[in-house]
């Protein structure tokens, strides 16, 4: 856990850092998971999670836009000049976005509604203006849509574990189905309003903290501790 | 959405729709800045000033630019523009013209062009049809909001200093539930007044 936020530490012994595909994706999606380890885009993970449909539908906007404006500043990395990155980046990012939000518009408009502000506040989400500023920036544009990838999917998995939990505490289902019958257990409206969407994100945190401190003691045990 | 006074909407922005504690706003600097009283008291003034501000800039730009070119679909990389755009001046001019202010609020600055909070409450402006005075109203009562939210968490966090937390629970993860907590105990206020 200590060392989880420091760029590269984690793949540092094996020296994979070259352009292995695999620890690339390992690294994004669970080692250094945007949300449970460093703490960024937040915000939509607890705004959009009240139905799992919705955090999934989020989830596949932020891979979509952190793959692609990965891609397109890895291309662009050597013309950018350093500057007037940041500005070039956003211009980058909020293009996907406007371009994500136009599509959902176009063909799922009741889930645009219902997501309302949250994808076009997708822009400041810290995660894709992170990586394109920590990998995109200085690495080739194949293993940044990799590492884009990773993030994306690390996100969305949180995303769709929090929306599972406060759907089926909420509404007794799971998109959209039954699975809970109401006439044995009563829905709890507090999951579906904000007090429930921290207090599920919380809990969620403390497990990924508890399974990291535990593989931590199990890898230590054969090395004899450092 | 014409009929409700920019002074319930104010005071609903404060306590029934905190932006924070209700449309999630704002979280990666509330987590980062909260550990101290002082840092969040800055943070919270150059954010209650930042947003107050660009919510006007951005509602002149929208319904006199965007709304009459049809260009509405490029309002987020215009209002993100704009925001990145006067945080950099009041930076630059508070810099130049008031060392104090500058030590105060200046090391906060570059961090509030990515707070959501701001980028949102524009949006929000916009889909709610806001007036400008409306407008005025909301982005004031957003930012107080927001650093009353960041505030009060500022005071739990330090006295939570002094309890034994279980491990896996310590650091963010308990900040969340607090978080939690306070969003419930805000949850009192409804029915007061509401927007949306």
């Amino acid at each position: 856990m200590s060392d989880a936020p420091v760029a590269c530490g984690a793949c540092e012994p094996g020296g994979l850092c070259g352009g292995k595909g695999l620890s690339t994706f390992k690294e994004g999606a669970w080692t250094n998971n945007p949300i449970n380890v460093q703490m960024l885009g937040i915000c939509s993970a607890l705004a959009v999670t009240g139905k799992l449909e919705n955090s999934l539908v989020m989830g596949v906007a932020l891979i979509f836009v952190c793959v692609c404006s990965n891609l397109f500043i890895s291309l662009l990395r050597k013309a950018i000049p350093r500057k007037i990155r940041m500005i070039a980046e956003v211009a980058i990012i909020a293009t996907f976005v406007i371009l994500f939000d136009q599509l959902l518009r176009a063909f799922y408009w009741p889930m645009s509604r219902q997501l309302g502000p949250y994808v076009g506040l997708i822009i400041t989400n810290c995660i894709v203006m992170g990586r394109a500023e920590a990998f995109a920036m200085q690495k080739p544009p194949i293993i940044s849509m990799v590492d884009g990838l990773a993030n994306g999917l690390g996100y969305a998995v949180i995303l769709a574990a929090i929306g599972i939990v406060r759907e089926l505490l909420g509404f007794g289902s799971i998109l959209g189905i039954t699975v809970l019958s109401e006439n044995w257990y009563t829905k709890n409206q507090l999951m579906v309003l904000a007090p429930g969407a921290f207090i599920v994100l919380g809990f969620i945190i403390a497990l990924f903290n508890a399974m990291n401190a535990k593989k931590d003691a199990n890898d230590a045990k054969p090395a004899g501790g450092h | 959405m014409a009929e409700i006074s920019p002074w319930a909407i104010l005071i609903a922005a404060i306590f029934t729709s905190n932006i924070l504690l209700a449309n999630f706003l704002g979280m990666c600097s509330f987590l980062a800045c909260s550990k101290q009283i002082n840092t969040s008291l800055g943070l919270g003034a150059a954010v209650i000033f930042v947003m107050t501000a660009t919510v006007a800039i951005n509602y002149g730009v929208y319904h006199g630019m965007l709304v009459p070119l049809g260009l509405k679909h490029l309002s987020f990389i215009v209002f993100i523009a704009v925001i990145a755009a006067f945080v950099q001046f009041v930076e630059m001019f508070i810099e130049r013209f008031s060392q104090g202010l500058y030590h105060a609020l200046g090391i906060f600055l570059p961090l509030i062009t990515v707070n959501c909070a701001i980028l949102g409450a524009a949006l929000f402006m916009i889909i709610r049809n806001y007036s400008f005075i409306q407008s005025l109203g909301f982005g004031f009562g957003a930012g107080l909001g927001w650093a009353l939210a960041i505030l009060l968490i500022a005071g739990l966090r330090k006295k939570m200093g002094y309890s034994d937390i279980p491990k896996s629970f310590q650091g963010v993860s308990i900040v969340m539930i607090i978080t939690g907590i306070m969003a419930m105990a805000f949850m009192g206020f409804a029915g007061m007044v509401r927007i949306q």
